[in-house]
């Protein structure tokens, strides 16, 4: 098997076996990134010279006696984390130079477990978007067929693990924005229960409901990820003070006398036929392992769209008051003075998608509209998140399709924004109610990944991967992998 | 549901937002859309239901009010656009009259 076709826990074998140096790996993954690159542009920015660095040093801790999941392990991480010396623009023109004096927690959690970074994947504009066509820097392509989205916003994550450019990566999620784009390209993506992994130097989206997750080949590697940050983060006052079980141990192939839960709202409208059929035979095949299946309801699922618009924009339109041209980051240069600094800067710094919400959140929070829209969304939130407690008080799990579709074509919902929020249908109130959830693949439609969601309890990632790992096992959708035209 | 014009200019304005005319124009009609589509939830019957701001059960995290090693000046200054003698420099906030 070639090098970049490996799997994380494949490659950890071969570099405790001595069978592979972290530096040998690094240059197959640095050489597989130059040949897809220029079809797929996952990457904003490939750290060759550290990656090499940080190769050789693992080379040489592995040789002083120390071993690790990811020691010498070649990651990508979407660009919305901030690593110390290298440019991170969070897909924006607003921060072009910006260059962090530090380094997100879990990229600190990442270096002491001697994983080697390959550079930063591509995302919609602060994490905004469903489809990685919101970023200031080109779309990325979808490795199964290069005029179709990878999904987003970490699409450039999600595009870079399909297309063998990593052996896996982190993103972030906000509506969807790991799962989703792990569903289109094929690959398992998980979005942690908020505050299990911290979210120190994670550019905001949206606070209360950001996390960053592993987008990776299978979920075995996502465990191994998981395990690596997740946990408490005095310096995230959101982070959860709970121990970090072994998931791992969790992986034990078994789903018998396991009580499974499909939520007949989540089969949404507008549900691709491909999709619902693929997901329904993902159940059977869980219930042919001795899973039993129930019937559940999430009644307000069709709020959870709404509601989610207008909480995160109310957010984002917070969280992005920070960016005004004064501290880091594009700052117009013609302005006459202090107002016209922070307005010329942010309109010509953003996009069309970050500035709409800045405004839609705005408004949503002006006197007049408080009331009847932000906190009116808020007491949806909290019916959503109970509608969820009490599906998963009578289920181990839930089952749900991850996507209404399959990848959409490029520029086909770019000028309409609201056909572009329905590719969130199915992952959106996971944000909501905080818990967590994993999409792996589970079918293709023509030639057109297809993921499964797996949902759960709130800290109970442990139970996510069990299932997600039983059914994969079972299966062999996470070994289909893209056929892309290579530079040669 | 309609946002006009007039209205996106003023929240522009509030947001620090710089628009052009286009722009206006163009997110007065998409956010009108939006807004209309929105107004489902005023369908949902949320008496009595408490609004959720945030998920997590802690509140006012705290830690001891003890000095602890922070960003050099010259890092943390190191993005800023304009510097001088180890300060961010900017417009003047208040009139010269």
């Amino acid at each position: 098997m070639e090098l970049h076709a490996l799997t994380i826990h494949q490659a950890a074998a071969m570099l405790r076996a001595g069978s592979l140096s972290s530096l040998e790996l690094t240059q197959a993954l640095l050489q597989r990134i130059d040949k897809v690159q220029p079809a797929v542009h996952a990457y904003l920015c490939v750290t060759a010279e550290r990656a090499l660095d940080d190769a050789r040093a693992a080379d040489r801790r592995r040789a002083a006696g120390e071993d690790g999941p990811l020691l010498g392990i070649p990651l990508a991480l979407n660009d919305l984390l901030c690593t110390r010396g290298v440019p991170t623009t969070a897909g924006s023109r607003l921060l072009q130079d910006f260059v962090p004096p530090y380094n997100a927690t879990v990229i600190d959690r990442l270096s002491r477990a001697g994983a080697v970074l390959l550079g930063k994947t591509n995302t919609d504009e602060f994490g905004m978007g469903s489809s990685t066509e919101n970023s200031a820097y080109g779309a990325t392509r979808n490795p199964w067929d290069l005029s179709r989205v990878p999904g987003g916003a970490s699409g450039g994550s999600a595009a870079a693990v399909a297309a063998d450019a990593c052996l896996g990566a982190l993103g972030s999620d906000t509506g969807g924005s790991v799962r989703q784009p792990a569903a289109m390209c094929g690959v398992a993506g998980l979005k942690p229960t908020y505050g299990r992994v911290s979210r120190y130097g994670l550019v905001a989206c949206a606070s209360s409901l950001d996390q960053v997750g592993p987008i990776v080949k299978d979920v075995t590697d996502c465990a191994l990820l998981l395990q690596a940050i997740a946990g408490h983060d005095p310096q995230d006052a959101t982070s959860a003070d709970l121990p970090v079980p072994d998931y791992t141990a969790a992986l034990t192939g078994s789903v018998a006398g396991m009580r499974l839960g499909l939520p007949r709202e989540l089969f949404v409208k507008g549900l691709q036929a491909e999709v619902e059929a693929a997901v329904r035979e993902a159940a059977r095949t869980l219930e042919s392992m001795g899973a039993e299946l129930v019937d559940v309801s999430l009644p307000h699922t069709e709020y959870a769209p709404p509601s989610f618009l207008l909480i995160s924009s109310a957010e984002a339109s917070a969280g992005l008051a920070r960016f005004d041209g004064v501290r880091y980051g594009y700052a117009a240069p013609d302005a006459p003075d202090l107002w016209s600094t922070y307005s010329l800067t942010r309109g010509r710094g953003l996009g069309d998608e970050a500035k709409r919400r800045i405004v839609l959140g705005t408004y949503t929070l002006s006197a007049g509209c408080y009331d009847a829209r932000y906190l009116k969304a808020q007491r949806v939130r909290t019916l959503i998140r109970q509608d969820f407690d009490r599906a998963l008080s009578q289920c181990d799990a839930l089952i749900a399709p991850t996507t209404p579709t399959t990848a959409f074509r490029i520029g086909e919902r770019s000028a309409d924004p609201l056909a572009m929020y329905l590719a969130d249908d199915c992952t959106l109130s996971l944000n909501l109610a905080g818990l967590c959830g994993i999409s792996i693949p589970c079918g293709q439609a023509g030639s057109l990944p297809i993921g499964l969601q797996v949902l759960g309890r709130a800290y109970d990632e442990s139970t996510i991967l069990r299932v997600a790992h039983a059914y994969e096992q079972a299966t062999e959708w996470h070994l289909q992998c893209p056929h892309m035209p290579v530079r040669g | 549901m309609t946002l006009s014009e007039e209205q996106v200019r003023r929240i522009a304005d509030l947001a620090k937002l710089a628009l052009t005319d286009d722009e206006v124009q163009r997110y007065a009609h998409q956010l009108s859309s939006v807004l209309a589509w929105a107004e489902a939830l005023q369908r949902v019957d949320t008496d009595g239901i408490p609004p959720t701001a945030q998920v997590q059960t802690q509140c006012n995290v705290t830690r001891p009010d003890e000095v602890r090693p922070s960003l050099p000046i010259d890092e943390a200054l190191a993005n800023a656009p304009h510097r001088s003698d180890g300060h961010i420099r900017v417009h003047p906030i208040l009139d010269q009259s």
